[in-house]
């Protein structure tokens, strides 16, 4: 062995690691395969990124260091809100959410920032005269919160927490009850969703023309898990549709269901 | 049987030499570093919402852990074989029976414990400043919120949730898994190294290949349009640089993703594979090299 050249040995040493690497390869690629699956090294490093984020900061990204990268550049969104550069804090959060796509977090916020804080500043800014731009800057920010929460789903559908925040959005910003009574459907039908989406889903579709039949069954099949869906507001919308939808007083649930007494706790005869 | 016991005798001493050498230049000062990065982060984060303040705490420190220990694996390792050289101390521990391979395993098992014990101090240092925050976090919910026990019970829930989980733990020890395959990486090159600087150098340079492997392994196998040129030298960056990618999961972990035992234990193997190739082609190259 010590008679090899110093040429020889490091060909050898070079040969060995080629070997081992490709004995390795096809395992590599079984753990990338299943990491991807168990949602993992999905995050793209793209030159996308790379233009949002400067030289630096990629190779940053690069080098196993993404998630302090959007920490930090979420801090300093931060700094910008308080600024009021919404147009920065609009470029820091893409390249946060882009950074970091499995953090619900971040796209959760982003949205609301977009769609609450900077819709309404854009609309009471004293520098813009004209009402129409004014109120065209708002849509557009509001615009921009729907985006976020909708990238937020595409790269995270396993998750309630999203559809719920894209159906607030929908009821209390964009007025569009039909779309905002689906995504409450959708984030209800997870497993860990909390009971009230359920309620929220069927309080939109009430409000949508030629749902309220769809709204009604929803309501009834809350009614009917027992005491603890019985809110003030169920019973009160129930009671509002059953007049709307004409049912027949047999089939109503009974008026004591709001309090819980008497005869509310035989379930209707629907 | 006996010849073993001496072995790992001589392995244990040159290891407990090489941790005590490593800890006396200093390298402990990275480790309080990384606890004022944490406290000072932490008090930094106060005027967020808890759920933010603890997303950035974990994504943070276990960033800054990943960092300090790429950095101790890197440094510790590189100088150990130029600075035995050029201290002459190589020469009275090979003139003894001491194997070159046991004098590697020595050195190597050294910077493992020192890894170990960083890892560890940082670990709880992380966990206590996330601790004392999620009790602040608690303490200041019961006090500010009223409504119904259930409405409190919620919040608290939400607090708790949003602080500590177990995947924490496996995503510190695959930090450490990554950062003695790069002191393994380091030994390697430092094996026909000349100087320290130059060990550090190409085991940096090595470490930003390795978080490049995955692209330049995907873009060499699927082999759609690309020039021989091209395609010897993706091979060459595939075969000869470990996937380091592989050990970046704490990302995902502080995202929220639940990672299966199954790819943690798959991960901790590779480290340890990569960590043993390693070894071998050092010990390969130090067996014949003229001292």
């Amino acid at each position: 062995m010590s008679g090899l050249s110093s040429l020889r040995r490091n060909l050898i040493a070079i040969l060995m690691l080629a070997v081992a690497g490709a004995v390795l390869l096809p395992w590599e690629r079984e753990l990338q395969r299943d990491s991807q699956a168990a949602h993992f090294r999905t995050a793209p490093l793209n030159l996308s990124l790379r233009e949002q984020i400067g030289q630096s900061g990629f190779l940053a990204a690069l080098s196993g260091f993404r998630a302090p990268l959007a920490a930090f550049l979420w801090i300093d969104a931060h700094s910008a809100w308080e600024k009021t550069e919404w147009g920065r804090m609009a470029g820091l959060f893409n390249t946060v959410t882009t950074l970091q796509p499995h953090t619900l977090l971040y796209w959760d916020i982003a949205a609301w920032h977009m769609a609450w804080n900077a819709s309404i500043a854009a609309l009471q800014d004293t520098k813009q005269q004209s009402e129409l731009l004014r109120e065209r800057a708002r849509r557009q920010y509001i615009d921009l919160g729907r985006d976020f929460l909708e990238r937020g789903i595409k790269n995270n559908p396993d998750n309630y927490l999203l559809y719920e925040r894209l159906g607030i959005l929908l009821r209390d910003k964009v007025e569009d009850h039909n779309a905002a009574a689906d995504s409450f459907a959708k984030a209800a039908s997870f497993p860990d969703a909390p009971n009230y989406i359920g309620r929220f889903a069927a309080y939109e579709m009430a409000k949508v023309p030629g749902r309220e039949h769809e709204a009604y069954e929803r309501l009834l099949t809350l009614y009917h898990q027992g005491k603890k869906q019985w809110m003030p507001s169920l019973l009160a919308k129930i009671r509002e549709l059953e007049k709307r939808l004409n049912i027949p007083p047999d089939q109503r649930i009974p008026e004591t269901g709001a309090t819980g007494t008497g005869s509310a706790g035989s379930s209707p005869s629907h | 049987m006996t010849q073993a016991l001496l072995t790992l005798t001589r392995i244990q001493a040159i290891g407990r030499n090489t941790f005590t050498e490593l800890v006396r230049q200093k390298v402990f000062y990275f480790l309080l570093i990384f606890g004022l990065v944490v406290i000072g982060n932490s008090a930094f984060l106060a005027k967020f919402s808890f759920q933010e303040e603890f997303q950035m705490l974990k994504d943070v420190s276990l960033g800054a852990m990943s960092v300090f220990l790429s950095l101790l694996a890197i440094l510790a390792t590189a100088t150990l074989l130029p600075r035995d050289l050029e201290d002459r101390t190589i020469f009275t521990i090979l003139s003894k029976p001491v194997q070159r391979f046991e004098y590697l395993l020595g050195k190597l098992l050294g910077v493992i414990i020192l890894l170990t014990v960083s890892t560890l101090i940082m670990g709880l240092l992380f966990l206590c400043v996330l601790f004392l925050r999620e009790n602040m976090a608690l303490a200041e919910t019961r006090l500010s919120l009223g409504g119904s026990p259930q409405e409190l019970a919620a919040a608290l829930a939400e607090i708790k949730k949003a602080a500590f989980s177990w995947d924490l733990i496996p995503a510190m020890a695959i930090l450490l898994v990554k950062g003695i395959l790069l002191s393994s990486l380091t030994l390697l090159v430092s094996t026909v190294a000349t100087s320290g600087i130059f060990a550090i150098l190409v085991s940096a340079s090595a470490y930003f290949i390795g978080h490049l492997q995955v692209t330049a392994r995907e873009y060499w196998m699927s082999g759609i349009g690309i020039h021989w040129w091209t395609r010897i030298f993706t091979a060459f960056v595939a075969l000869l640089f470990p996937d380091l990618q592989a050990f970046n999961l704490s990302d995902d972990i502080v995202a929220g993703t639940t990672l299966p035992m199954g790819i943690f234990w798959q991960t901790v193997a590779l480290g340890a594979v990569y960590t043993t190739v390693y070894y071998a082609v050092a010990c390969f190259i130090f067996e014949s090299r003229e001292l």
